[in-house]
């Protein structure tokens, strides 16, 4: 057997073509290209939205042309054109549904191509699937169940029409309208995304997934979630994403909040597996999120994600930690390869008394991409015994990439205690030798001590989600190391 | 009229009656300078590296640029600043003149001199041209008005293989001649080949006057030079230092910086490190111990351009009432710089709610081979080891002070001049209030 070498490995994922990259043949109800408050009033009245909400957009639509697009992240690209985009595509055919048979099968055939087929997930895996293609829900299963325990779990344009006291109280209320630029632009133009609500002391008995797609070729989606648990209530929320290959650049700019009110708890995890352009850098998509959360009283919010995809990747999904005892997590893995760049991280913010935070950050950067860990950890003066430990681990592959760490840290409070570590590595040559020796391969190897780096992470995420994300890194680090 | 339009039309008046010569290299250097300050003008909280520290209340003062000293100082009255118990040369400057009477300088072995003789004498120019603003940060603004302003500071000249028998003593007093002062020394530093020495700055006010100091301070360490630099920042309530320092190392090079910064009303630290081939180290520590309403900044940064280097960066921070503590660290490995091995470490102990600490160690990792870690940490002094003292019988009060001494004391021991250590163990004692009952 001829050696496997560096070189061999690094042309094995240059040539790895994005293996999910299909186009899912559907007819699709678009909009015109071009942004102005017509559009936004356009998509509201498309998704038969109340005045107040109308009233809302148009207010975001507004502060939005005020604002400018920022560019402090550590990336560079072309700044989209908002008015090329068409802001609004949803498949034709909206059949309410009560079982799959009447799903479009060309639609059940993309999620075959993905293996999360609804079907299979619907009597194996136990998981209620809210499918999101092309911003309108298509099929939502486990409905009973959920219903039993009062739980509401819907596309959030059904929510705005059923709960409109719900959205009315908390939409905005973390992420406001005049938040960031990206934000704005959501709050006007958001076409679809999920709501969930879990009623007080429920648990909720599965773990709830929500799968997007972009689908349509040059539509940005913009996803809103709106995520509360109800006193005493626990949930496990999915989120997982793929998109088809495609060369001009897709904008993709969500907004996720959630809400844990007094001794909530929920977890919150993400695949993130978007085009993440070819190897010259071609293509991808953008996706510039922002998620955040509020903990109540004895609250706790987790938020795992594993980012291999996008072209560029810019999100921080934060935690705000306003009441005592309050905890926030935030485990993230990020894999750049080729071009691809990605400036992540979290914000923890303590005002609360004894509040805690953990940072676990990983990244892992191959080709001629950037991988950034951006964080912030606040201690405001009045948050006694705030506690946090951050880490922040990068492994460097090749001598084209960069790793970056910043990190800022502001303590105004003397009982804060806070620790950060980072560091940087490759992968150690007498670690490599030793499993050679042992008679491992050297790509075997590689993956092997890659999966131990990213463990800590990985062993956060839910069991379903976890063999997919071990797939993704897989398919995203094969080759790349060394 | 605001200070910077105050700075940029004396600037001309500065240049004609300075008696500095219109024909040379710094004379463009300055008009570039002034031309760039003139653009950007004072550095803001806009700007990502001045986020956490504003320079407006300083700015609002109508500074006097060219203060005459009215009141001689007679060496009585600087006696206590000096390092007294060792023999040293000394540069000694009075408002930003130079004050040769207080002074001991040399030509023998090396040049311990004064800035403006060698920007004026021929002898000098090929020093001058060569180095003379070659690495000060042309992107930092309040570091180009310097710049401008250049006429007076130290300048040390190592020749090849030579161990400078002395440490230097660099001193900026200002006596308080008028109500508000802007003093804006430059310091030039070449170190030969495989040369050595060792060097203290002080910049010292002896009235309670106002006063702000920009000071720039260039050093060029040659092939297998060894630099030490130490900062000793312990200045009066009305005092503000904005210290610009650039250390630019050739091969195998050893440079270190060391700052102690006690006191002062606002101190901003810009240190940044150039490696300039293979085989350097760098070393940059700090112990900032501040109360009141002190500021201190440290911003350093250290740039690995070449393989085979190292940089150990040390910060300790101890902050009471409602002192503000910064530091922020970048640490930037090019390309090519394989096999670097760079540490970046920053403690902090807060010690009264009010005090305030922003921390930001960054990395910017461009090669895959490479060893770099930071970490940073705020806490708090263990209550245990702290109960454990006092059950021993050490009160309280001392038993806190023993521990932040501990803390600090990694610092303390880089200091290689034992005098110097004694002093600035001193120093800590004081601004901890308590007698330790021991010296180092």
């Amino acid at each position: 057997m001829n050696k496997f070498t560096e070189d061999d490995l690094k042309k094995d994922l240059e040539n790895k073509e994005y293996e999910y990259g299909f186009y899912t043949d559907i007819e699709s109800d678009k909009f015109p290209v071009g942004l102005n408050e017509g559009v936004v009033i356009a998509i509201s009245k498309k998704k038969n939205e109340p005045q107040w909400m109308t009233d809302w957009r148009l207010d975001a639509f507004k502060i939005w042309k005020e604002m400018e697009e920022p560019d402090w992240a550590n990336v560079t690209y072309d700044k989209p054109d908002f008015q090329n985009i068409s802001y609004y595509a949803a498949p034709k055919q909206k059949p309410k549904l009560d079982s799959l048979d009447q799903v479009d099968p060309e639609l059940l055939k993309t999620f075959d191509k993905l293996g999360i087929s609804v079907d299979e997930q619907k009597r194996l895996s136990n998981v209620a699937v809210d499918v999101v293609m092309d911003s309108v829900s298509v099929a939502t299963t486990f409905k009973k169940t959920l219903n039993e325990k009062g739980i509401i779990f819907c596309p959030i344009s059904e929510a705005i029409e059923k709960h409109p006291e719900l959205v009315k109280k908390y939409i905005g209320s973390i992420v406001p309208k005049t938040d960031n630029f990206y934000a704005a632009l959501n709050s006007a133009v958001f076409s679809d995304g999920s709501f969930c609500y879990i009623p007080k002391g429920v648990t909720c008995p599965m773990e709830l997934s929500t799968y997007f797609r972009i689908n349509e070729s040059g539509t940005g989606q913009f996803e809103r979630t709106l995520l509360i648990a109800d006193e005493g209530a626990y949930v496990s929320y999915l989120e997982g994403c793929t998109a088809p290959q495609r060369d001009e650049n897709q904008l993709h700019a969500a907004v996720v909040e959630l809400i844990a009110l007094d001794n909530a708890e929920i977890k919150y995890s993400t695949v993130q597996n978007w085009f993440p352009g070819d190897a010259n850098g071609k293509g991808g998509i953008f996706n510039f999120v922002t998620k955040r959360a509020l903990c109540e009283t004895n609250a706790k919010v987790s938020w795992t994600q594993v980012e291999t995809g996008s072209a560029v990747t810019w999100k921080y999904p934060s935690c705000v930690l306003k009441g005592d005892n309050s905890v926030g997590e935030f485990y993230s893995i990020a894999v750049t390869n080729n071009y691809q760049q990605a400036d992540t991280g979290t914000k923890m913010v303590h005002l609360g008394n004894n509040t805690k935070s953990t940072i676990i950050s990983k990244g892992v950067s191959a080709g001629k991409s950037n991988n950034s860990y951006r964080g912030l950890v606040k201690v405001g003066p009045r948050a006694n015994n705030a506690r946090n430990f951050s880490q922040c681990d990068s492994l460097l592959m090749g001598n084209e990439c960069g790793a970056h760490t910043f990190p800022y840290i502001e303590a105004k409070n003397k009982t804060a205690q806070i620790e950060h570590e980072a560091t940087t590595s490759k992968i150690g040559e007498d670690q490599l030798f030793y499993c050679n020796q042992r008679g491992i391969d050297t790509e075997k190897a590689i993956a092997l001590i890659v999966n131990g780096f990213s463990k800590d992470v990985l062993n956060k995420l839910p069991m379903e989600f976890a063999v997919e994300a071990k797939k993704l890194l897989e398919i995203s680090l094969e080759g790349s190391v060394g | 009229m605001d200070l910077k339009e105050k700075l940029v039309s004396s600037f001309l008046a500065f240049e004609n009656e300075g008696k500095l010569d219109l024909n040379s290299n710094t004379h463009a250097a300055r008009l570039e300078a002034i031309k760039s300050f003139e653009g950007n003008g004072f550095p803001s909280k806009a700007i990502e590296d001045w986020k956490y520290t504003s320079l407006k209340p300083l700015l609002k003062h109508d500074y006097c640029l060219f203060p005459t000293t009215k009141s001689p100082v007679g060496f009585k009255n600087i006696r206590k600043y000096l390092l007294n118990d060792i023999e040293t040369y000394t540069l000694v400057f009075v408002d930003g003149k130079f004050s040769s009477f207080l002074s001991t300088t040399t030509h023998d072995d090396c040049d311990v001199c004064v800035l403006s003789s060698a920007l004026n004498r021929p002898k000098y120019k090929m020093v001058v041209d060569n180095y003379f603003n070659k690495i000060a940060n042309k992107n930092e603004s309040i570091s180009q008005l310097n710049t401008a302003f250049t006429i007076e500071g130290a300048f040390i000249n190592v020749p090849k293989n030579t161990i400078v028998p002395k440490p230097v003593q660099i001193i900026y007093f200002s006596t308080g001649s008028e109500k508000e002062v802007l003093l804006q020394p430059r310091n030039l530093v070449v170190v030969g080949e495989n040369s050595h020495v060792q060097i203290i700055e002080r910049h010292q006010n002896l009235s309670e006057e106002v006063t702000l100091t920009n000071s720039v301070t260039e050093i060029f360490a040659n092939k297998r030079a060894v630099v030490d630099y130490y900062k000793i920042q312990n200045d009066t309530k009305n005092s503000s230092l904005i210290d610009g320092t650039y250390v630019s190392q050739k091969m195998q090079s050893v440079a270190s910086v060391n700052t102690f910064s006690f006191g002062g009303k606002l101190t901003r630290n810009n240190l940044e490190f150039y490696q300039e081939g293979e085989g350097i180290s760098s070393h940059l520590n700090g112990i900032t111990i501040l109360n009141d309403k002190q500021h201190v900044d440290n911003t350093t940064l250290v740039n690995h351009k070449f393989p085979n280097c190292e940089s150990f960066e040390l910060y300790k921070g101890i902050y009471s009432d409602k002192s503000t503590g910064v530091f922020n660290g970048k640490v930037i490995v090019k390309h090519n710089a394989q096999k670097t091995n760079a540490f970046q470490q920053n403690n902090n102990i807060l010690m009264d709610d009010g005090a305030t600490i922003n921390s930001k160690p960054q990395l910017e990792i461009f090669a895959d081979d490479v060893k770099c870690s930071h970490g940073c940490t705020i806490g708090q002094l263990d209550e245990t080891a702290l109960f454990y003292m006092q059950s021993r019988g050490i009160p309280k009060k001392e038993a806190r002070a023993l521990l932040l001494y501990a803390f600090g004391n990694d610092v303390v021991e880089k200091i290689k001049i034992p005098q110097l250590k004694t002093k600035i163990a001193n120093f800590i004692a004081d601004k901890l209030k308590v007698d330790l009952g021991f010296t180092l």
